[in-house]
């Protein structure tokens, strides 16, 4: 089109004084950065990511082979969190269950996340069958409890971190689905989806462009709540026998594992136990951080 | 002047479980090139919906059951809702400008993105280029220190200013028609004086037809060339706005000037109120439809469901039995 009569009536405006673009960035750095429980998260999560880089530097002992000779030693400076009753290290076990909290915690959040939300945003977005043929499904997978769904999917497939990791994705996704049509309905009721549409967006472009940004800030919160759920529900599994298969290492099965010996060896049970807590707490905090450092119509109040 | 929009005989129904709503029933109106249109009634006659309908933007319940919109000789109703001919009308050719400001902007992006989206998706403008055009549109609607707000997210404008951002972003893709559905009915009056001038400045200086939809008798008497009146989904009198004023016809227009304070008028007359409301779109009165609140109503007026729009002279048609028969009789003596 003629770029003349574009800018023909509008050229009165001054635009040589235009300065660059203001960095979201800086803003996020000062709301994410200055608060003490949120770098106490940041910090726990990248010692737990660092321990997992380097788990085979760092581990003084191998995780999966024990010294019988050495069974259930209480802490000492050999082995600084004792042994189990096998004889293997307790600390070094530990220091490889990052990897598995890291790997279950992430990659489970992500792809019901993209399979989850997407759902939702369309059987919301679009209503009438779609939203009939999607929610109806969702409805029959939330029918059965968390952790029974997960149970069953991974008694199917059979233990093993890749099938741990499949059935706890399948069933974090209803309630992905559910939060995000939810979310949808209310926000596709707002003027500017009417004016988005009014100047010529396509559905994709609305869906993505506009409903999504505006369900982002509860959908962290959701993920990093159910990062917390998810290390539980694996260490639920791996007590019962069909998470992560032995020898390798799971705070959760260890948790289940040191039980036995509560009374004589507590610090088996309770490494792992606490190295849960912190973890999930930890998650959380990042999470508020996260959600109050993206959240624009916070700003300038944080 | 050559007609830019003609919108036949449109008829817009939402099926509810009540019945069926019949919120636009067989509007007709045109809207010429660089025109001020005014569509005025009460809430709920069906001016809005007859706005979204031209744009295909009735959401379900709602359907469009018959008519033709001729804009630049297309009929736009032949096009499926949301297919790639109307997307390239909307906002490209016919812009829409909605009531509330406070929340037609999305909260959670910029100004800047908002604007820029529009400029890039319909004139192809690179990032940078649509930046700089979207500055100058702000500048032009009057929101100083463009070039630094335009970061900011709409909360942090005000009312009037997020109007002018609206009129700006409307604007952007230089539109040939501008609806603007009750633009300043959320603003205070002295910010919608300044938003109505700005507005017809606008639409001067692009070239753009513009259609004020509103219960405000006061706006489009200042600004509109013509006027629509509707009443229960239909149009009960339109003409020019000299006309409407000093001449109206049909009672609804009488009932609805008579409860304005008028400048030109003597000192101490009393403002009379249409009493009662509109009639419930589901269950009509058989009669006209606003018979049950006329006060003039005589015994002719029963059993007229229908009252075709009858010219009574210079481009002033009027959809009363009663009015337009007694033009005829005026005409026989």
């Amino acid at each position: 089109m003629s770029q003349e009569r574009l800018t023909g009536p509008a050229a009165i405006a001054d635009i040589s004084e235009i300065p660059p673009v203001v960095s979201e960035w800086s803003r996020f750095q000062r709301v994410f950065f200055q608060r003490k429980l949120v770098m106490f998260g940041l910090a726990v999560l990248l010692v737990v990511v660092f321990c997992a880089a380097f788990a085979h530097w760092l581990a003084p002992y191998d995780p999966y082979r024990g010294n019988m000779a050495d069974s259930l030693v209480q802490p000492c400076w050999k082995y600084l969190l004792g042994t189990d009753i096998q004889g293997r290290d307790t600390l070094s076990r530990m220091i490889y269950g990052c990897r598995t909290v890291l790997m279950v915690g992430f990659i489970t959040v992500t792809v019901a996340a993209i399979i989850g939300i997407p759902l939702g945003l369309m059987a919301g977005f679009f209503g009438g069958i779609s939203n009939m043929i999607i929610m109806r499904a969702m409805d029959a997978l939330m029918g059965f409890p968390f952790l029974l769904l997960a149970l069953l999917l991974s008694a199917v497939l059979g233990g093993g971190i890749q099938n741990v990791i499949i059935a706890l994705s399948i069933a974090l996704v209803p309630g992905y689905a559910r939060v995000m049509h939810g979310l949808t309905l209310s926000i596709k009721e707002n003027d500017y989806i009417l004016a988005e549409r009014a100047m010529g967006a396509s559905s994709r472009r609305t869906m993505f462009g506009h409903v999504l940004p505006n369900a982002l800030a509860p959908m962290i919160v959701l993920a990093t709540a159910q990062l917390g759920i998810l290390i539980l529900a694996e260490a639920g599994l791996s007590y019962l026998g069909i998470g992560i298969k032995p020898p390798g290492a799971a705070w959760g099965s260890m948790v289940a594992d040191g039980y036995q010996y509560l009374l004589s060896n507590p610090v088996l049970s309770f490494a792992p136990g606490l190295a849960i807590m912190v973890v999930v707490f930890a998650f959380f905090m990042v999470g508020d951080g996260l959600r109050d450092a993206l959240d624009p119509r916070l700003r300038g109040l944080l | 002047m050559s007609g830019l929009l003609e919108v036949k005989n449109l008829s817009t129904h939402f099926n509810t479980e009540g019945g069926v709503v019949k919120a636009v029933d067989g509007v007709s109106y045109y809207v010429d090139e660089q025109e001020i249109v005014g569509v005025v009634g009460e809430s709920g006659c069906g001016k809005s919906v007859t706005q979204l309908s031209v744009m295909q933007l009735v959401s379900i319940p709602g359907k469009i059951v018959g008519g033709e919109v001729i804009f630049e000789g297309r009929d736009l109703l032949k096009y499926p809702a949301n297919g790639p001919e109307m997307r390239s009308v909307r906002g490209a050719r016919i812009a829409m400008i909605f009531q509330e400001p406070m929340t037609s902007l999305n909260p959670v992006l910029t100004i800047e993105k908002q604007m820029t989206e529009m400029l890039q998706l319909h004139l192809g403008m690179g990032r940078e280029a649509a930046r700089y055009r979207a500055i100058e549109l702000l500048g032009l609607v009057g929101i100083s220190g463009a070039g630094n707000r335009i970061n900011d997210y709409p909360h942090q404008f005000s009312g009037g200013m997020r109007q002018r951002v609206m009129i700006a972003m409307a604007l952007s893709c230089n539109p040939k028609l501008l609806i603007a559905d009750e633009p300043t009915t959320a603003l205070d009056v002295t910010t919608q004086a300044q938003l109505l001038e700005l507005m017809k400045e606008m639409v001067a200086k692009f070239r753009t037809s513009l259609i004020i939809v509103t219960h405000n008798l006061g706006v489009v008497a200042r600004y509109a060339q013509r006027i629509y009146i509707m009443y229960a989904g239909r149009i009960v009198e339109s003409g020019t706005t000299k006309d409407i004023f000093s001449n109206p016809r049909h009672p609804y227009t009488r009932g609805l000037l008579r409860c304005i304070p008028r400048l030109d008028e003597e000192k101490g007359r009393r403002l009379v109120p249409i009493h009662g409301l509109p009639p419930n779109l589901i269950n009509m009165p058989p009669t006209c439809a606003f018979n049950p609140r006329c006060g003039e109503k005589s015994t002719r007026c029963t059993g007229n469901a229908l009252t075709p729009l009858v010219h009574v002279g210079n481009g002033h048609y009027v959809g009363c039995v009663l009015n337009n028969e007694e033009k005829e009789s005026e005409h026989r003596v």
